[in-house]
């Protein structure tokens, strides 16, 4: 399990960073949610690679088994995961009233039809 | 159209073992992988699968949105009923050593208890949140038009309510 | 062996994400986000998180691509117009990105089982589950117990996100009533 070093973090990384980007430099609204949810599972694998324990098992009793992976991040990802798809829920909620209001998800649109008071 | 029979009977089959695979996983979560929110996703999905399938007024008929509406309410009640009756038996709030006659079936009891309510939440929140999505589609449109954008799945509840 | 699975995911879930941000159709970037979640999903089992994997399936490669689905569906968004360069941000990215492996060098290497990430509290908790509670499954019993505090809030927040989309998109009334903007 050393073996994998630290490649899981500078993947997560590498995701996080992709994310960002989506999120930064397009301007249409649906893909910017796409982008925050690939930033916040990229964080969701961050937490449980810091929880993993060589030669661990998944956290569940068994007779056999000693040594367990740390639980606690798990309990919190589950937490995580339920949270954002309920962000994503609102924000796609969000965009649908934008797009009766102003008739486009593209911000260089909205920007152009939003009345100038 | 014949594609549509095969989704059709396979959905008929499939459908009722979805539901009860979400029952298992929400009463089997404290032996395995498993638990209320995995069992309240996998439950919503069932009936969303029947909307995709059968058309959202066949499944507004199976179940109204005023159901749906209550019981997303109702899991909440439970859970927080759980934690109120700990302090009513003489603990702190969400104790559940006290709710049964030994700690130990008190603290079963009570994570039984709160994840139902956690799952029945779930459950109920994601056929509401698609029923909001797809139900503006068809106020939108007003009357079903032929598919021009193919890209979601929803275009066939507007124009071929099977 | 873990350890090669481990690797071939991580770096076929990185030529994913290249994927989504280069593609301009939305419909193909909400199809790849939905591969992205199941992948994710599966290396949440190789890294022991069963829970979590089994959520992240269902909900990130079942409920989120239905709704971003339902939502191009709604709007008839159809593909990404690039309007600005994207230099700037390509180098804050990189930038940034490079601070964080920097920092990363530090940490312990994955697995490490005298991290303090495994040494703080997560013993007592196993044990505690072992002798207290008598339940197989940890994670359940911390989520229920231990931590029941937190997942009543988690509850509230799945609640309070259903009726915000009703508050926002409407009831889907029978009838076809305008919709009332209050």
């Amino acid at each position: 399990m050393t073996a994998i070093g630290l490649y899981n973090y500078w993947i997560v990384f590498f995701l996080m960073m992709a994310g960002l980007y989506v999120v930064v430099v397009s301007t249409n609204l649906i893909k910017k949610i796409i982008g925050l949810n690939i930033f916040q599972t990229s964080v969701f694998i961050l937490y449980i690679s810091i929880g993993k324990v060589e030669d661990g098992t998944a956290p569940i009793l068994a007779n056999g088994f000693s040594v367990y992976s740390n639980p606690l991040p798990h309990v919190l990802i589950l937490t995580a995961i339920v949270v954002g798809v309920a962000t994503t829920a609102l924000g796609l909620a969000l965009i649908v009233r934008i797009h009766a209001e102003y008739g486009s998800v593209d911000e260089e649109d909205i920007y152009q039809n939003e009345p100038s008071d | 159209m014949e594609h549509h029979i095969v989704l059709r009977v396979v959905a008929k089959i499939l459908i009722p073992i979805i539901l009860l695979f979400a029952l298992y996983v929400q009463f089997h979560g404290d032996y395995g992988p498993g638990g209320g929110f995995q069992a309240g996703v996998i439950f919503g999905s069932g009936f969303i699968l029947y909307a995709l399938i059968f058309g959202l007024q066949a499944t507004k008929s199976v179940l109204p949105p005023s159901v749906v509406h209550s019981m997303t309410g109702l899991g909440v009640l439970l859970y927080t009923g759980v934690g109120v009756a700990g302090m009513l038996k003489g603990g702190n709030f969400l104790e559940y050593g006290v709710l049964s006659s030994n700690p130990v079936a008190g603290q079963h009891l009570g994570i039984m208890l709160i994840e139902l309510g956690v799952g029945i939440t779930v459950s109920f929140v994601m056929v509401s949140l698609f029923y909001s999505f797809a139900g503006y589609r068809q106020q939108e449109l007003g009357h079903s038009e032929t598919a021009t954008n193919t890209q979601a799945h929803e275009q066939e509840t507007v124009d071929n309510p099977l | 062996m873990e350890a090669i699975v481990d690797f071939a995911l991580l770096t076929l879930l990185a030529l994913l994400a290249v994927g989504i941000v280069r593609l301009r159709s939305l419909f193909g970037a909400a199809m790849l986000f939905g591969i992205y979640s199941l992948l994710c999903a599966a290396i949440f089992v190789v890294l022991d998180a069963v829970d979590v994997a089994f959520t992240e399936a269902a909900v990130g490669a079942g409920i989120s691509t239905i709704l971003i689905l339902g939502t191009l569906s709604i709007t008839g968004a159809k593909l990404e117009v690039r309007h600005t360069s994207p230099l700037a941000p390509l180098m804050i990215t990189t930038v940034i990105g490079a601070a964080l492996i920097y920092a990363s060098i530090d940490m312990p290497l994955v697995g490490d089982p005298n991290a303090p990430a495994n040494l703080h509290i997560a013993p007592e908790y196993i044990e505690g589950t072992r002798a207290d509670i008598h339940i197989p499954n940890v994670v359940t019993a911390v989520l229920a117990s231990y931590r029941g505090y937190d997942t009543l809030g988690e509850v509230t927040v799945i609640f309070t996100a259903g009726i915000g989309v009703l508050a926002l998109l409407g009831r889907s009334r029978r009838k076809r009533k305008p919709v009332q903007d209050d």
